[in-house]
């Protein structure tokens, strides 16, 4: 499988934010989490593109999709959880950047 | 003001658990959504709808029930898509008030033995 | 002191919390504009071809047959079968299957083990995903701005909400579903109930405890199962 990542990968979620700019589009990447570091929970398969399948189109290539697993206290200044609380969320592969620990 | 993850006031907001009983409306919208998503006929995408859905104003993104919303957003699309025309459906919504101010009226001759 | 054989629904403790608040069901009218839009948009495409004119009865004859019960079914042949646990929560949707329900053409589904060391919440942040082909339609707690907001940042203090207290040492874990996947959380059997048979354990099954909001109901405050 062409996926790049594997369980246990650290990676970040690219800082984009599409919505600034003049293209209409359809993100399932969080604002939360824009930017933040987490691993690679589980790796999903291959899905096609949501981002395009919502303007009609076909949304292929497929995109590798993982679960991506969060430290709650890395994405929040404070709130209602524990230190060894956590938050997963699938995201495409195109949102994650590799990082070296 | 879709991506509402940690968004304040809501985020510390009280959370209604009362249970909603679905309305015949409710149950027609979400029979559309699942007629007009279903792969057998490829009219509409569930991706589609929910773009559609972020596209609502802001105001009517938070003050539309969620059945509302997605009748909204399945109309715009079926626009969009030209699956139906926008006069064809003004045409109709006059068609149904008309008929039921007519259905509304006493019927001809009531009352009289 | 007597045990009563049926809680109180007016008694307030963790498992009564579930019940208290389904007792003020509420109904949102739509507005007549609304109602109005849906018959046009109906006849329209009935009128087109679309689909025919008795496809919307016949989904919403479907959609109401579909409801926590297929969840509670495979969480209690879990409960009671190991074999069947591995396969529920290595391949969601071939052991749904085997239980006969029907996952043709639905998202792709996990099911999400609860442990006593690790406890799930489910949340769409984006939207409102759900598992519909396992829990029917969502409550509209779960579709609501503020859980969607809340559960990522105060998860401890929505449980709390729902009358759920996890230990200090346990991990909360929350999962938003943001793409295709769809989430089932598979409880902990309560304490005091091995050896009860799948029948005698789906009842304690909740809706809210496959979401990961409650825990599921413990015999001793047992309510009669809904009919």
């Amino acid at each position: 499988m062409k996926a790049r990542f594997q369980v246990g990968d650290a990676v970040r979620v690219a800082d984009r934010w599409p919505e600034a700019g003049p293209a209409r589009c359809h993100v399932r990447t969080p604002h939360f989490l824009r930017g933040r570091s987490g691993t690679v929970e589980r790796v999903l398969g291959e899905f096609p593109n949501a981002e395009e399948l919502a303007f009609g189109k076909p949304g292929l290539p497929k995109v590798p999709l993982y679960t991506i697993k969060f430290r709650e206290t890395e994405l929040w200044a404070d709130g209602g959880f524990r230190l060894q609380d956590t938050l997963t969320a699938d995201l495409y592969e195109h949102w994650l950047e590799g990082t070296h620990g | 003001m879709h991506d509402l993850g940690g968004v304040e006031p809501l985020a510390s907001a009280a959370i209604d658990r009362r249970e909603h009983a679905l309305t015949q409306f409710d149950k027609h919208v979400d029979a559309l959504m699942y007629l007009l998503s279903h792969p057998s006929r490829r009219i509409l995408r569930v991706d589609e709808l929910r773009r559609a859905i972020e596209s609502l104003s802001p105001d009517a993104y938070a003050n539309l029930s969620y059945y509302e919303k997605w009748l909204q957003a399945m109309r715009d699309l079926l626009v969009e898509k030209a699956v139906l025309g926008a006069d064809e459906i003004e045409s109709k919504l006059a068609e149904l008030r008309a008929r039921d101010r007519a259905a509304a009226l006493p019927l001809p001759g009531a009352g009289v033995p | 002191m007597a045990d009563p054989p049926l809680a109180d629904p007016h008694r307030h403790d963790d498992h009564d919390h579930a019940a208290a608040a389904q007792a003020q069901m509420v109904t949102h009218e739509p507005s007549p504009e609304y109602l109005l839009l849906e018959r046009a948009l109906r006849e329209l495409l009935i009128a087109h071809g679309v689909f025919p004119a008795d496809a919307v009865g016949r989904q919403i004859d479907l959609t109401d047959s579909r409801n926590e019960a297929r969840g509670a079914q495979l969480v209690a042949r879990a409960w009671v079968d190991a074999d069947f646990k591995r396969r529920l929560l290595s391949d969601a949707k071939a052991a749904a299957t085997e239980l006969g329900i029907d996952v043709s053409n639905t998202p792709e589904l996990i099911v999400l083990e609860n442990t006593p060391r690790l406890h799930h919440l489910v949340v769409c942040t984006l939207c409102s995903c759900y598992p519909k082909a396992i829990l029917g339609i969502p409550p509209a707690w779960y579709k609501s701005r503020e859980y969607r907001a809340r559960a990522v940042k105060d998860p401890r203090g929505v449980l709390r909400e729902f009358g759920t207290a996890l230990g200090d040492d346990v991990e909360l874990r929350v999962v938003d579903s943001t793409a295709d996947l769809r989430y089932v959380v598979l409880p902990m059997q309560p304490a005091g109930t091995q050896g009860l048979s799948e029948r005698a354990l789906a009842p304690l099954v909740t809706r809210d405890s496959m979401i990961g909001a409650s825990l599921p109901r413990s015999p001793r405050n047992e309510y009669k199962p809904r009919p």
